[in-house]
């Protein structure tokens, strides 16, 4: 039973546990609009798009969000920018900024090695966040759910059915931009937790898991704002017997839970849909 | 700086010459493909296979096999498994992507922990342009010269595939063996070039190429050679200019056939404008 | 926030259109100079072909896009205001909508209340009154707790009249509400839409459905890039009107003479269709007139 209690009693592990939870609960929430639109490449585009940010941000001594925000901001703007000047899809659009943004930062990174490591942009390192970061992360995923607590439903209403939000007197042009201003800030708190190349199962797999198990999207919401937080802190927790590899560990519970409610959800699990199958083909003769 | 400071310097040196070899033959493989890519919408596909290899290579190494082989494996596995999964829920294919890729890294990165290996987990993500044996050179070599050729000998079936399936399963052409085939190169491709430049850089190399080339031309008998030739004046530049200033190679490549992307755009603007005027 | 007045009950809506023009910015004129004025208690039919600017004067009408010239009134107010009472309701054509969203019926039908709620939207016993009166009235209130796509096509339609109903917005704006419904249910459609046209709302459809025009729809205006004829149905929605709005786009076939009677009756059936229920015509030359539906059938 002790070794189960020791991860707590070491202060910065109790703090990882927290931040770590709470990050997974913002990037889940944010998650379940993201699988429904079919935006999961935005997440990746984004986590990946403000590495070059952070990396000037670590070498001018700004702090690591405002650096992120801006390069995130520049990649959206890279995109549109595409899109508009060629007749290129729009994966490829993505594809192009995205692992452009992601060799700068790492060019960036390999001429000045001291200011911030590949390892750290890559994975995160929770564990040894230091204070003035974990202010940061904790004050962007505070205000990040509180807004969402608030709008949650005209997020949802302007996703659904545009014309029902303008005629309710809704912007939603607006609502899309707070959805994206929220979803950046989430990236640039995820990449402390589970590193730059995991954001996007933050941003992607509860919602997916969620989506499986409920019809309404408020529950859905909920849900994969609990798995996110549950897998968080579950991760953080683990990785102390571990030594490392947390955002592995939290991705890995994240994806395992998955894995779990595809086969074994009861009203969309694979599971259900087989054995529905084998009854219909068994009444013939 | 002269012609031979700028260019013989850096070929004096062994590592070089080997990293220079590799960079060339990587392009090679990588621009063939990224046309039948980005016209198939396919660039994430790309992404998805890069990432899945790591737990292959991981587990390859556990059980004394050849680490291509694990890569080739799992990256193969986990594109036959999404598309047995996209269709099969409600959830979508992006997001299945999405998942499972992810799912696979992290995968790779936990076992890296338990597991004790002589492998840098850096180079596996990054590359190791300038510190690559000939064994490695000649193993690229072997992997990636058979998938171009591959590739070309059968560039009219998969571009019926990818622009009319109806038509091509008309004349009597397997689509869904064509797909099968493209993700097997596709998986080839990235087992190949992830020595030289990286599991994470890899998927630039595989959409930049090809997105030039559709810029440029619209003729796809003419994409093929633009992308090789923006593929490879890319690798040239980019593995002198890191030799020069002291940079990471894969990075600079594809930083520097970002820049061919800008100027790609920039000239079909000016082609347009002229063309309107 | 929840200062707005209570749900007025006694409609007097009204929608004006003057002049109206709207051009996009590749330079393509939609409208051209549209006008025509509607009065409570009608349902008007919007006919005219597919690429005619209908959804494009729709979206001027819902101030989705600003016309280049001219004004929209909307029950004596600018569209903007309009829509910030809640004037207006909207039912979609079917593929606008995403029907994988995990969202209930009843959901659905809330978010017509989203104008009258408060900042967080959180439904009150109003609300939720309204959302289960409107259930009724369309007969899906077994069907509250279903996710929207397991309904059949005819449900899908009502859950959005549903909609507009719980707005209680005395403008209602109809998409195509025919496409890819069945006879009964397209009826049971026509039979909400005329007791709401009873309790004095306006209703402008837009549809290319031209028999079902004359079963239920006051006035029509027939459109294409403008106003070609507005009017009375009996009076507007003839043959040479139609001809028209649909140029040569139209099926026409006309039986008379010989080929219809045995004797010199010199009455004929002209039977008008683009691809979904014909408009039938029948009486002497030069008056034809509707032949409108025989009374369904109990069945």
């Amino acid at each position: 039973m002790d070794i189960l209690l020791e991860p707590f009693a070491y202060s910065y592990m109790t703090r990882a546990i927290v931040v770590s939870a709470l990050v997974g609960a913002l990037c889940g929430a944010l998650s379940a609009f993201l699988v429904l639109k079919g935006w999961s490449l935005m997440g990746d585009a984004l986590s990946h798009a403000v590495v070059p940010g952070v990396a000037i941000a670590a070498i001018a001594g700004y702090p690591f969000a405002l650096g992120a925000f801006l390069s995130g901001l520049l990649a959206a703007g890279g995109i549109a920018l595409v899109r508009r000047l060629t007749a290129l899809k729009e994966d490829v659009a993505i594809g192009l900024i995205f692992t452009g943004f992601f060799a700068l930062g790492l060019l960036i990174v390999s001429l000045r090695p001291t200011s911030v490591s590949v390892q750290t942009i890559a994975f995160g390192n929770i564990l040894a966040i230091s204070d003035a970061d974990i202010l940061q992360v904790v004050a962007i995923a505070v205000l990040a759910l509180v807004l969402l607590v608030i709008r949650w439903r005209d997020l949802m209403l302007a996703f659904f059915d545009e014309a029902q939000a303008r005629i309710s007197g809704l912007d939603p042009w607006r609502l899309r931009l707070l959805f994206f201003a929220l979803l950046s800030a989430a990236s640039v708190a995820a990449m402390q937790a589970v590193g730059a190349i995991l954001v996007i199962a933050m941003v992607v797999t509860p919602g997916a898991t969620a989506y499986l198990l409920t019809n309404r999207f408020g529950v859905m919401l909920g849900l994969a704002a609990a798995l996110g937080a549950a897998c968080g802190g579950v991760g953080a927790y683990a990785s102390f017997f571990l030594d490392g590899a947390t955002g592995g560990l939290i991705v890995l519970m994240q994806t395992a839970l998955f894995a779990l409610a595809f086969l074994f959800a009861p009203q969309h699990g694979q599971w259900r849909a087989w054995r529905l199958r084998r009854a219909a083909t068994a009444g013939e003769p | 700086m002269s012609f031979s400071a700028l260019l013989l310097d850096p070929l004096s040196h062994g590592f070089m010459q080997r990293g220079l070899a590799a960079a060339l033959l990587v392009a090679l493989v990588c621009a063939t493909l990224s046309c039948f890519l980005v016209l198939r919408g396919w660039s994430l596909m790309g992404d998805a296979v890069s990432h899945a290899v790591l737990p292959g290579i991981i587990v390859a190494e556990l059980l004394a096999l050849p680490l291509t082989l694990g890569a080739f494996v799992a990256g193969l596995f986990t594109a036959w498994l999404t598309g047995r999964m996209a269709g099969a829920s409600r959830i979508r294919p992006d997001a299945v992507m999405a998942i499972l890729f992810s799912g696979m890294f992290a995968l790779g990165l936990v076992l890296f922990l338990k597991i004790e290996t002589d492998q840098h987990l850096t180079h596996i993500l990054f590359g190791n342009m300038l510190g690559l044996e000939w064994r490695d050179v000649l193993e690229i070599a072997l992997i990636a010269l058979p998938t171009t050729l591959i590739v070309l000998a059968k560039r009219r079936d998969l571009l019926l595939a990818g622009f009319d399936p109806a038509h091509a399963r008309a004349i009597g052409l397997s689509v869904s063996r064509l797909d099968s085939l493209l993700l097997i190169l596709l998986a080839l491709a990235i087992v190949a070039a992830m020595k030289a430049v990286g599991v994470l850089l890899v998927v630039a190399m595989l959409i930049a190429p090809g997105a030039i080339a559709a810029l440029l031309s619209q003729r796809f008998d003419r994409m093929l050679p633009i992308a090789i030739a923006a593929a490879t004046l890319s690798s040239l530049a980019g593995t002198l200019l890191s030799f020069h200033v002291d940079a990471a190679t894969g990075p600079a490549i594809v930083v520097f056939q970002s820049g061919l992307v800008a100027l790609a755009i920039a000239f079909r603007r000016l082609k347009s404008r002229a063309a309107m005027a | 926030m929840n200062d707005r007045a209570p749900p007025v009950r006694a409609f007097a809506p009204s929608l004006a259109v003057s002049d109206l023009w709207v051009t996009y910015a590749n330079g393509v004129t939609a409208v051209q100079g549209a006008g025509f004025a509607l009065r409570a208690g009608t349902i008007t039919a919007l006919v005219g072909v597919n690429g005619s600017g209908k959804s494009s004067l729709f979206k001027a009408i819902m101030g989705f896009l600003t016309p280049a010239r001219g004004t929209v009134t909307l029950s004596g107010r600018p569209v903007r205001e309009a829509l910030k009472a809640g004037l207006v309701a909207y039912v979609p054509q079917a593929e606008e909508v995403d029907w994988t969203f995990p969202v209930l019926v009843e959901d659905v039908v809330m978010m017509g209340r989203y104008g009258r709620m408060n900042l967080m939207r959180i439904p009150r016993a109003v609300d939720r009154a309204a959302v289960s009166a409107a259930l009724e009235r369309v007969g899906l209130a077994d069907l509250r707790k279903r996710q929207i796509g397991e309904l059949s096509g005819g449900q899908r339609k009502r859950v959005f009249l549903a909609r507009a109903m719980a707005q209680e917005s005395e403008i209602i704006l109809l998409d195509e509400p025919f496409t890819g419904v069945d006879v009964t249910t397209e009826n049971a459609i026509i039979a909400l839409l005329r007791a709401m046209r009873d309790e004095g709302r306006l209703m402008l459809v837009s549809t290319h459905n031209l028999g079902s025009v004359p079963d239920f729809c006051d006035e029509v205006v027939l459109f294409n890039k403008t106003v070609l004829a507005q009017g009375p149905t009996a009076t507007t929605f003839t043959e040479a009107n139609l001809a028209t709005a649909f140029g040569g786009s139209l099926r026409h076939i006309r039986l008379g003479g010989g080929a219809l009677h045995d004797d010199d009756d010199d009455r004929r059936v002209t039977v008008l269709t683009d691809d979904e229920r014909p408009l039938v015509l029948y009486g002497p030359r030069d008056a034809e007139t509707l032949v409108k539906r025989p009374p369904e059938e109990p069945r």
